[in-house]
Parts: C-alpha cells; sequence; structure tokens
C-alpha cells in the first residue's frame, strides 16, 4: 500500500470511528483505559513519592508515549487537581534523561504554596497529573556546569525557582541532590538596599551551606551596579554561562557588554510576580480597549457602559451565558467577597494560565485582561 | 391553579418585605456552605459518573452488536437506555449548567461540553439556563410552560385545539429531544416569518441543529447497525437505538413535567417581576418548583432533578450535593410557612398528566362531572367545541355557577 493511500484509510477510519461516537470523540473512550498511550493529551502517572525530608519531596512521574524528553536543567510545567481544582506550575526536571523513562521533580513544601504542599504531603502514588513537554532555554551543560545568576529585585524569584529545585533547603538543611552536588553557582543580587524577604534568607541560607556563593550589592551601601563591576566581584566570569533576570535596564546594559566580551548570556522569565487583590482596577480587552472600573461594579455592566459589546444572558450569576477568559488579574465574587486569580502559566494549561470567569457578578480586584 | 398574583389567598401574603429579604439571606448562607466544603470528593463524583457512564455505553453498544439473540438485545438496549439517561441528566445537564465549572477542567467545562441530544449544547443553554432559570413559571415569559404549545394555566383562555393536547404532550415525551431542539429554536415564531426575512442567525440556528441531528442520527441508525451486521444485527440495533432514545426521551420529559407542572406548584404574573429582589426571585424559585422523592439510584436517574427546588435556587451548585442541603432547604420552607410541593414520581407524574387532561378541557369542566351527567356535559362539550366564540362564553358562564354552587356545598 503506498503512503497516502494508507492515511487516507486512516482518515477515513479515523472519521468513521468519530462517526460512531459523536458528540464525543474516540479519544474520550480510550481514555477510560489508556489515559498515557500516543496520541493522547500529556499527561502523566505518578509512581513514586518519596520524602527527602519532612517538607520535601521527589516525585517521580511516568510521561505519557508521547513525552518528547528532556535536557538537564529544563523545567516541566505540571497540572495536578489541587482540592479538585486543576492548578498549574513548573517545576525543574531533578535528573537528566533516564533509562527507565520515567521523569523526576523535587518539591519543596513552600508557606503557603498550595500546590507544593499538596505535592509533598498530600499526592499519592497513582495520581493522573497532566503535563506540558519540557521548556527553558537555560540547560544545564553538565552536571558540573559553572554559573553565574544575576537577579536584580523580583527577578529573584525565577532563580529562586531553579535554585530550590537544585538544591532543596529544608527545614533540617540545604539538601545536596547528586544531580548538582557538583555545580559552581555564583549569585549576584542587586537591590536598592537590604531587603526582609525570605528570597534574601533562602540565598543566604544557600551560601552559608557552600551550595552557591552569594553577591549581594545594595545601591544604598555599595552605589549603584554598573555591569563593569561584574569583573570584579565574579573573578571568573569568563568562564562562566551568565542566567539574567530583572528589569529591562539591567537585561539590555548585560546583553551589551557580553556581547562585547563574547560571553554567554540567558535572560528568561519564569512567572510574574502576584499582585495582592485590591478594590476596583482597570479592565483591558484583546482589542486594546481599556475600562477603569469601581469596586462595586459588574465587569459586565461597566465594560457595556463603556462600549463594549459583551456576552449576557441571566446578569444574576446563573447561565454562564456572560463567561469569558481572564488571562490575568484577580476579580472578587460581587455576591460573597471570593476572589478569583488568574497567573499566566499556573491557573491553566499554555503560558496564559486563563480562567474563565462570569463577568455578570465579578468586580475588578486589580487590573486584569480579559481574552475578549 | 391561577397566578399566585390572581389568587384569592395568595401563598405569601404573610411574608413581609423583611421576611423574604431574610429567606434570601439563609438561603445564600446555605449556598455558601456548600461552595465552603466543595473539592475533591465532588471531582471525584463526577469524574466517576462520567467514567461509569462511558463505560455502560460502550458495554452495551458491544453487546448490541449481537442483538440479533433476543437477551442481547434486551441486555444491551437497556444499558443503552440506561447509559443515555445518565449522559443527559446527571451529566450533560448539570455540566451545562455550569456546575463543574470550578474545577478548571477544560475537558468537563459549561463552555466545552457537548451532548447526545438533539439540539446544540449553546442552544439549549441560552433557552434553558438564561430563560426558564431566570424566568421561571412567569406566565408570557417562561415557554417551558408548556412549551408554548399547551394550555398551563386556568387564566389561559380554553380554545377547541386544546381538546388535542394530551396527545400533543404524549407526542412531545417520545420525541422530546425533536421538540425541545424545535423550542430552543423557537420555530414556531420564526415560521411565522415568511421565509425571505427570516434573520441569517435564525437560518445558522437552523443548519447547526439539522447538522448535530444529521450526526446524531447517523451514529444510532446507521454506523452502530452497520457494525452490527456481522452477526445479522443489523435491524436489531437499529431498534435497540431507537428504543434507547424513546425511552430516554420519556424519562426525562417525565422528569421535567414533574419539575414545574404538579398541582401545588405557582405561576406569576409577567409584571410582578419588574424591579423583584434577590430575596424575592429566590421565592418565586421556592414556588415554582416541585420535588420528587425518592431512592439514591432514582435521583441519580433524575440529574439531581427531584431536588428541582435546590436546583432552582442554585442552578449553579454541583449536583450530588443537593441531597445534603435539602433538609435546610425544606425547615426554610416550614419556618417560613410556604409550602415545599414534592410526592413520588408515581404521584407526581399523575398529578402532572392529570393538570394537562383538565386544563384540555373547559375551566371546572372535570370537576363538574360525575357518572350521572356525563351524557349532559359531553353533549355540552360539544357544542362549545363547534359553536363560535359567543357560545363558548356562555356555556363557560355555567360551568362556573356550577363549580361555584359545587365548591359552596362542600
Ligand atoms: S449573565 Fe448569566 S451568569 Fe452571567
Amino acid at each position: 500500500m503506498t503512503g497516502s493511500s494508507a492515511t487516507s484509510l486512516r482518515s477515513r477510519l479515523t472519521r468513521l470511528a468519530e462517526s460512531a461516537t459523536t458528540p464525543l470523540v474516540p479519544a474520550d473512550f480510550l481514555d477510560l483505559f489508556a489515559p498515557l498511550r500516543a496520541g493522547a493529551d500529556l499527561r502523566g502517572r505518578i509512581e513514586q513519592i518519596t520524602a527527602e525530608t519532612p517538607d520535601a519531596a521527589t516525585i517521580v512521574i511516568r510521561p505519557g508515549a508521547d513525552w518528547a524528553g528532556h535536557k538537564p536543567g529544563q523545567y516541566l510545567r505540571i497540572g495536578i487537581d489541587v482540592n479538585g481544582v486543576r492548578q498549574w506550575r513548573a517545576y525543574s526536571l531533578t535528573h537528566g534523561p533516564r533509562a527507565d523513562g520515567r521523569i523526576s521533580i523535587t518539591v519543596k513544601a513552600v508557606p503557603d504554596g498550595m500546590v507544593s504542599n499538596h505535592l509533598v504531603h498530600e499526592a499519592v502514588p497513582g495520581t493522573l497529573v497532566h503535563l506540558e513537554q519540557a521548556a527553558g532555554e537555560f540547560v544545564l551543560n553538565s552536571d558540573h556546569d559553572k554559573l553565574l545568576f544575576v537577579t536584580a529585585g523580583s527577578g529573584i524569584t525565577p532563580v529562586i525557582g531553579m535554585l530550590r529545585n537544585l538544591f532543596p533547603s529544608t527545614d533540617t538543611g540545604v539538601l545536596k541532590l547528586d544531580r548538582s552536588k557538583d555545580l559552581d553557582i555564583v549569585v549576584v543580587h542587586v537591590a536598592p538596599s537590604e531587603p526582609d524577604s525570605i528570597f534574601l534568607r533562602d540565598l543566604q541560607a544557600l551560601d552559608a551551606s557552600g551550595a552557591i556563593r552569594l553577591v549581594a550589592r545594595y545601591d544604598d551601601v555599595h552605589g549603584v551596579l554598573k555591569v563593569d563591576d561584574l569583573t570584579d566581584l565574579v573573578a571568573d566570569l569568563a568562564d562562566r554561562r551568565t542566567l539574567a533576570c530583572g528589569p529591562a535596564g539591567l537585561l539590555d546594559a548585560l546583553g551589551a557588554h557580553h556581547e562585547a566580551a563574547g560571553l554567554e548570556l540567558v535572560t528568561e522569565q519564569f512567572r510574574t510576580a502576584r499582585v495582592e487583590p485590591g478594590e476596583g482596577g482597570s479592565i483591558s480587552f484583546a482589542n486594546g480597549t481599556t475600562v477603569e472600573l469601581d469596586g462595586a461594579t459588574s465587569i459586565l455592566d461597566g465594560a457595556e457602559e463603556a462600549g463594549v459589546l459583551m456576552p449576557s444572558g441571566c446578569r444574576m450569576g446563573i447561565c454562564m451565558g456572560c463567561v469569558l477568559p481572564m488571562t490575568q488579574g484577580s476579580v472578587r465574587d460581587l455576591r460573597n467577597g471570593q476572589i478569583t486569580t488568574a497567573v499566566p502559566g499556573e491557573t491553566g494549561p499554555g503560558a496564559t494560565g486563563a480562567v474563565k470567569i462570569q463577568t455578570c457578578i465579578s468586580a475588578a480586584a486589580g487590573a486584569c485582561d480579559l481574552d475578549h | 391553579m391561577t397566578t399566585i398574583q390572581k389568587q384569592a389567598q395568595s401563598p405569601i401574603a404573610h411574608l413581609t418585605p423583611e421576611d423574604i429579604e431574610q429567606i434570601g439571606v439563609e438561603l445564600d448562607a446555605i449556598r455558601q456552605s456548600v461552595l465552603d466544603s466543595r473539592g475533591a470528593d465532588d471531582a471525584a463524583y463526577i469524574r466517576k459518573v462520567i467514567k461509569v457512564q462511558r463505560s455502560l455505553e460502550l458495554g452495551s453498544r458491544a453487546v448490541l452488536l449481537a442483538s440479533i439473540f433476543p437477551p442481547a438485545w434486551v441486555v444491551g438496549t437497556a444499558g443503552l437506555s440506561v447509559a443515555k439517561i445518565l449522559e443527559n441528566m446527571e451529566i450533560g445537564h448539570n455540566i451545562l449548567h455550569g456546575q463543574w465549572d470550578w474545577m478548571r477542567d477544560p475537558k468537563i467545562h459549561s463552555t466545552t461540553w457537548e451532548w447526545d441530544m438533539a439540539t446544540p449544547a449553546r442552544a439549549w443553554q441560552h433557552s434553558h439556563n438564561e430563560l426558564h432559570h431566570t424566568y421561571t413559571n412567569v406566565i408570557g415569559k417562561d415557554n417551558d410552560l408548556g412549551y408554548g404549545i399547551m394550555r398551563v394555566d386556568e387564566d389561559q383562555r380554553w380554545h377547541p385545539f386544546f381538546l388535542a393536547q394530551p396527545l400533543w404532550n404524549f407526542i412531545n415525551a417520545c420525541f422530546f429531544e425533536y421538540g425541545i431542539a424545535a423550542y430552543d429554536l423557537e420555530l414556531g415564531r420564526h415560521l411565522r416569518v415568511p421565509k425571505d426575512k427570516r434573520s441569517p442567525q435564525f437560518k445558522a440556528e437552523v443548519r447547526a441543529v439539522l447538522k448535530k441531528i444529521r450526526a446524531q442520527a447517523t451514529k444510532d441508525y446507521l454506523v452502530h447497525p452497520a457494525l452490527s451486521i456481522p452477526t445479522g444485527s443489523f435491524l436489531p440495533t437499529l431498534a435497540a437505538n431507537f428504543t434507547a432514545n424513546v425511552v430516554r426521551n420519556l424519562w426525562s420529559h417525565s422528569v421535567i413535567m414533574c419539575g414545574h407542572f404538579p398541582e401545588g406548584v405557582e405561576t406569576f404574573e409577567k409584571a410582578s417581576i419588574d424591579g423583584e429582589t434577590h430575596g424575592e426571585w429566590y421565592v418565586r424559585q421556592m414556588l415554582g418548583s416541585a420535588n420528587i422523592s425518592g431512592s439514591k439510584a432514582m435521583h441519580m436517574m433524575t440529574g439531581n432533578l427531584s431536588f428541582q427546588i435546590e436546583h432552582h435556587l442554585f442552578p449553579d451548585l454541583n449536583s450530588n450535593r443537593y441531597a445534603e442541603i435539602a433538609p435546610q432547604v425544606q425547615a426554610l420552607f416550614e419556618k417560613y410557612g410556604l409550602t415545599y410541593t414534592t410526592g413520588s414520581l408515581p404521584k407526581q407524574v399523575y398529578s402532572a398528566w392529570h393538570k394537562v387532561v383538565r386544563l384540555s378541557l373547559p375551566n371546572g369542566w372535570l370537576a363538574t362531572t360525575t357518572k350521572k351527567n356525563l351524557p349532559s356535559q359531553v353533549a355540552l362539550l360539544y357544542k362549545m367545541s363547534k359553536g363560535g366564540p359567543k357560545v363558548r362564553r356562555a356555556a363557560q358562564a355555567r360551568l362556573d355557577q356550577v363549580a361555584r354552587r359545587q365548591d359552596l356545598a362542600a
């Protein structure tokens, strides 16, 4: 049989199968028996959870047949149901590719971390999770890579995420995992003044345990950092690959500096900082319109008032005729004050984080983006 | 029954505006208690129901591949009927209400779900969630009352046309899914418009319905029977699928009739909902619905619409919790001196059908008919059916008089 007639037979069979299962698709039935099969949405099954310390665990997952593999240092986005609600988080993969085809993540339960606490304390082997293919520009070349992290302000967040994965710092000290014991990492952290933050304490603990070398630079003590200073702060700068996270000004300056010096530089945005929900805010629509709303007006009323064409129905929260995806921001349920927050990369699959909200009973609780 | 606003003794006359607002506050608290406690167990529930339903459907269809053998036909048809009922009621209806949207599972969401029904999910959501649930039992606004072709209230003027309504109702029950599709399209209203003046939106909706019906019919009446050809079971499988569809239609029609049609369920005047408060809306839902009592399995098969009162109060709460809040809701009815209408399935079905028959006849006709006066009553009915409006009015006046006298004597 020739290739093209094989594919046309195949597509005819697919269509036949679809006409036998409509309005469902054949996959809906196959998922009952073989959720990890080739061609299925990418999923994985938790096979093993090993406690590393009382508040950290390594989770071994058997990925679905379509898992495309990964490189050391890459991360993975995993969707898991916590209290029945799907949540998405990114975790660095603990191992390089393993012979048994399984993958693992090491998770430290952080305070208020809904997903990390669930994974460490509640998740059980056998649980089906949703996966996305491994991602991340920043890959470790080897187990004894030499790296420099440059972070400024809230740019520390993604780097902390990465370091926590490499060296889970637990209540009983910093965990030295096999894969990261030979890594040589320097972190240059820049801030206007010494902040009192858990992140900084984390870095200091890592420094004290010898996992990293921390160079903290505060504008009020050391003066504003110039990128040329880096050569003095990090003697072997030329041997290191640099990962930077921070405001655009710093990244641009670093880019110019490294390019001139012929050094490797990666910049990465892992997640945006969370904003505390407030009262009212501006709603941005996909076409660029923005509407300023107070905290007592429903988004539906407010947007219509401002001339935006909105889907709607009962206008009282029962018909779901007004549901729109919110890609970022927080809204407050006018009936009971409950806050719903969309965080890119966490509250939905893909990079969007879209959460579907009922605009007729939701008021802005800070700036929000609606995909409409 | 006549609308609550026209009754001599309104069942809510004793409630002050403060009472009504307080009812709203107390119902909100019940709703919140469910929101606060819902989680992994609820999610596991709906996933399990979906899994059981799909397995049952798959198994039944597999058995029907050999439906030429009578035992296989019986088992397969019964299984498929149950699977179709579960799919429509506990799964489809409730997901399309957004009861499970909170799980943020894109596969189990009101904006993505499609069901085994002639009417496309989106069209149904508009007419059901938006119109019926918002305007529940408001005469002239809620077309669910009689689907626009039946006489559902004494206040609607009688016409000989309605004599056929028990028959209509039965035919509608057998082919309920098509009735719903026509109803969602507002077919009657649109067909009165000349063909070239019909809106493009209506035409698009018709195309969507026809496409859906074609796919549904191809599956049940062509593909699966054809798959049964190797055992010589083409026709038996076709008959089995047809039977399962009719069983599902009759069942869902009965359950839905029980929700708003039995005696004791109130209707409301159109003007009464102008500026309706949150509390007043709740009270209308309380009095406009009726429950069905029965076993756990019965509740499951009705998609928990047997908790119609709770469902109408909280249409977006996941159905598996209605049973748990029903006693609290019932206590609230008692506290405020309201009637919580409920009864067994046979009782409510009888009550609903009795009403259909009673209203197919002129007001008071059934009540004033005895064995003795049957011939004269039939003669009167004949006269009313043949005569013009004038004759009808005169005869109706006489019937009313007899009925009043009978009431006084009782
Ligand atoms: S318009 Fe009906 S739920 Fe928002």
